[in-house]
């Protein structure tokens, strides 16, 4: 991209200024979701909320509203696009980098924008499981394994920080990584700081 | 309306500039072509020196802009401090990046080092201040005006209370030249600091003003230029453009304060009237005249920069969204605002081409971008009001 034009790509422009989905607090009031998630931190400087409306585990409606950047507005809106006719177990298993790819790519820095609309479809998605009494049933699917000695994963780290560890020494506490080779500490504690960053 | 970032060159200053490609001497030369160049450096110099205040220009050492100026009186009292008991650093929580990690890594070094804290509108805190002053303070740093939100620093009396202690005294005025008046005499100061791309010249040219008598020490060692305080060939070209750029600010600042101010007053006063919600962060008084920092809850900064890009409007933001980290802006926090009043700021900095026209044009286009991101925000409409105030 050239550096002189805008910041994003047209398609990342085109989904900032006109995004798509967003519930509208006049023409949506009788939009009724099955599931709600909501993540992020205004502290922060972002918030993300999803709505789905799910028929037999398809995805047939979504609302989305942010408190957040060109980025995170974009991201969210190709998502909510993506999402729509989707299984909930496809839907759970998107990664941001296939959004980010479909917008024509985000700047560097920006990347950690656009993961909160995959993480508040999950807890949309989360919160419609448990409900059904399905609880955990799509998560540890896709777990990516950080600590190779006492085999903990990127879900497990998660897992944690919902629970309320905040740094590196409450999640030892909870999950005893890096109490082996410690190896895995750098990779650990950025993902760390992404979760803290979204759950706090 | 980003003029505190930067200016545009002006006519005048590039014109001359152009007429000088030629003058390509080495000003340390002692032929005909050298001293012509020589002739037009100390003729820039004594430009600078009288907008700044002082009759003495042999006071004013040409650097490459304000980040050296204020890196070489930081090195300075490295040097000078280390070993010593007089080696205090008081500085201020909302200085510029570049006098915050100057002083950082004094701390580091192991100087101690405070960062006053400063009120509501952004004026440092004076009873904290002359709690922190004892004879155990070698150097004062305070920014004479605030480039995020336009706060004017008492640099007189700050000045005057640090003497009292024999500490030395800088001030970073590179906000403050040509918006304000600034006076080395007046004020008392030690060492100055300023920048000549925020006055309508070049980039890659600024000045330190270092009092006689004042211990000054090279950060870039080599020749015998500048008196041996900063050595390297001449940047003829920047230094005629500066000396032109100043000349003109000292004789518009009266004109300029009077039509910028009025700008600035007219924006401040349409935003209030057509959106609802919004705050207005710095003072009401003993503020720039071209700087207006307004707070916009429910909409996020970086959402509301870019969307006033598209529609060609230049500001900018204290949301962390746009610089890269999580923080927002170091001095929003530091006068006290909540991380929702930092992330939804915009600074409009205006300047000698900004027009009645571009006023009324920001006034129209900016009431519907803020009222779409805030429709789709998560905060409800109710909390927007909490904080305001």
């Amino acid at each position: 991209m050239d550096a002189f034009q805008w910041l994003y790509s047209d398609i990342v422009k085109d989904h900032f200024t006109n995004p798509r989905n967003v519930y509208d607090t006049d023409r949506d009031k009788d939009f009724r979701p099955d599931a709600e998630g909501m993540v992020g931190n205004i502290k922060c400087g972002d918030q993300m909320m999803f709505m789905l409306k799910i028929e037999n585990d398809l995805i047939t409606d979504v609302r989305w509203k942010t408190y957040g950047c060109a980025s995170a507005i974009a991201s969210t809106s190709m998502l909510s696009e993506t999402i729509k006719g989707m299984s909930i177990r496809d839907a759970y298993h998107i990664k941001p980098a296939d959004i980010a790819d479909r917008l024509g790519g985000l700047p560097e820095n920006k990347i950690h924008c656009s993961v909160l609309g995959d993480k508040a479809l999950r807890a949309a998605i989360d919160v419609y499981l448990e409900r059904k009494g399905r609880a955990g049933e799509f998560s540890g699917e896709d777990a990516q394994i950080i600590c190779k000695c006492l085999n903990i994963s990127d879900k497990d780290i998660e897992e944690a920080v919902r629970q309320g560890a905040r740094d590196w020494y409450t999640l030892q506490e909870a999950t005893k990584i890096g109490t082996v080779c410690g190896s895995c500490k750098t990779k650990a504690e950025e993902l760390l700081h992404e979760f803290v960053h979204i759950y706090s | 309306m980003d003029y505190n970032a930067t200016t545009p060159l002006r006519p005048e200053v590039r014109d001359l500039m152009v007429k000088s490609l030629d003058i390509y001497g080495n000003a340390s030369s002692m032929h005909e072509l050298g001293r012509k160049a020589r002739a037009e450096i100390e003729g820039a110099r004594a430009n600078v020196a009288a907008l700044i205040g002082t009759k003495d220009p042999s006071t004013v050492y040409f650097t490459s802009g304000g980040s050296e100026s204020n890196n070489t009186v930081f090195n300075t009292m490295f040097l000078r401090g280390r070993n010593q008991t007089r080696h205090k650093i008081i500085t201020t929580a909302i200085e510029h990046p570049c006098v915050l990690n100057a002083a950082a890594h004094l701390r580091d070094e192991g100087f101690p080092v405070v960062f006053l804290p400063v009120d509501r509108d952004g004026r440092i805190d004076m009873d904290a201040y002359r709690a922190e002053l004892g004879p155990d303070v070698l150097l004062v740093s305070v920014m004479a005006a605030n480039n995020e939100i336009g706060t004017i620093e008492d640099v007189g009396e700050i000045a005057r209370l640090a003497k009292a202690q024999g500490a030395f005294v800088h001030t970073d005025a590179t906000q403050a030249v040509g918006k304000i008046p600034v006076s080395v005499e007046d004020w008392n100061v030690d060492y100055l600091t300023l920048s000549c791309h925020k006055i309508y010249g070049p980039k890659g040219i600024g000045a330190l003003y270092v009092r006689r008598k004042t211990p000054i020490e090279p950060l870039i060692r080599g020749g015998h230029q500048e008196n041996g305080v900063r050595a390297g060939t001449y940047n003829n070209l920047g230094i005629i453009g500066f000396g032109e750029a100043a000349r003109l600010a000292q004789e518009e600042l009266s004109e300029y304060r009077q039509q910028v101010g009025s700008l600035r007053a007219m924006l401040r006063d349409l935003i209030l009237e057509r959106i609802p919600m919004v705050r207005i962060n710095g003072p009401a008084a003993e503020v720039l005249p071209n700087t207006l920092n307004v707070s916009f809850p429910g909409a996020e900064g970086e959402s509301i920069l870019l969307s006033l890009d598209l529609e060609g409007i230049e500001v900018s933001t204290g949301s962390a969204c746009a610089s890269g980290s999580l923080d927002p802006s170091h001095v929003l926090m530091a006068i006290g605002l909540g991380p929702e009043l930092a992330h939804g700021s915009i600074r409009f900095s205006l300047g000698k081409y900004t027009t009645e026209d571009d006023v009324r044009y920001v006034a129209d286009r900016l009431p519907p971008i803020i009222a779409r991101l805030r429709k789709m925000s998560t905060i409800p409409l109710e909390q927007l009001a909490q904080g305001i105030g």
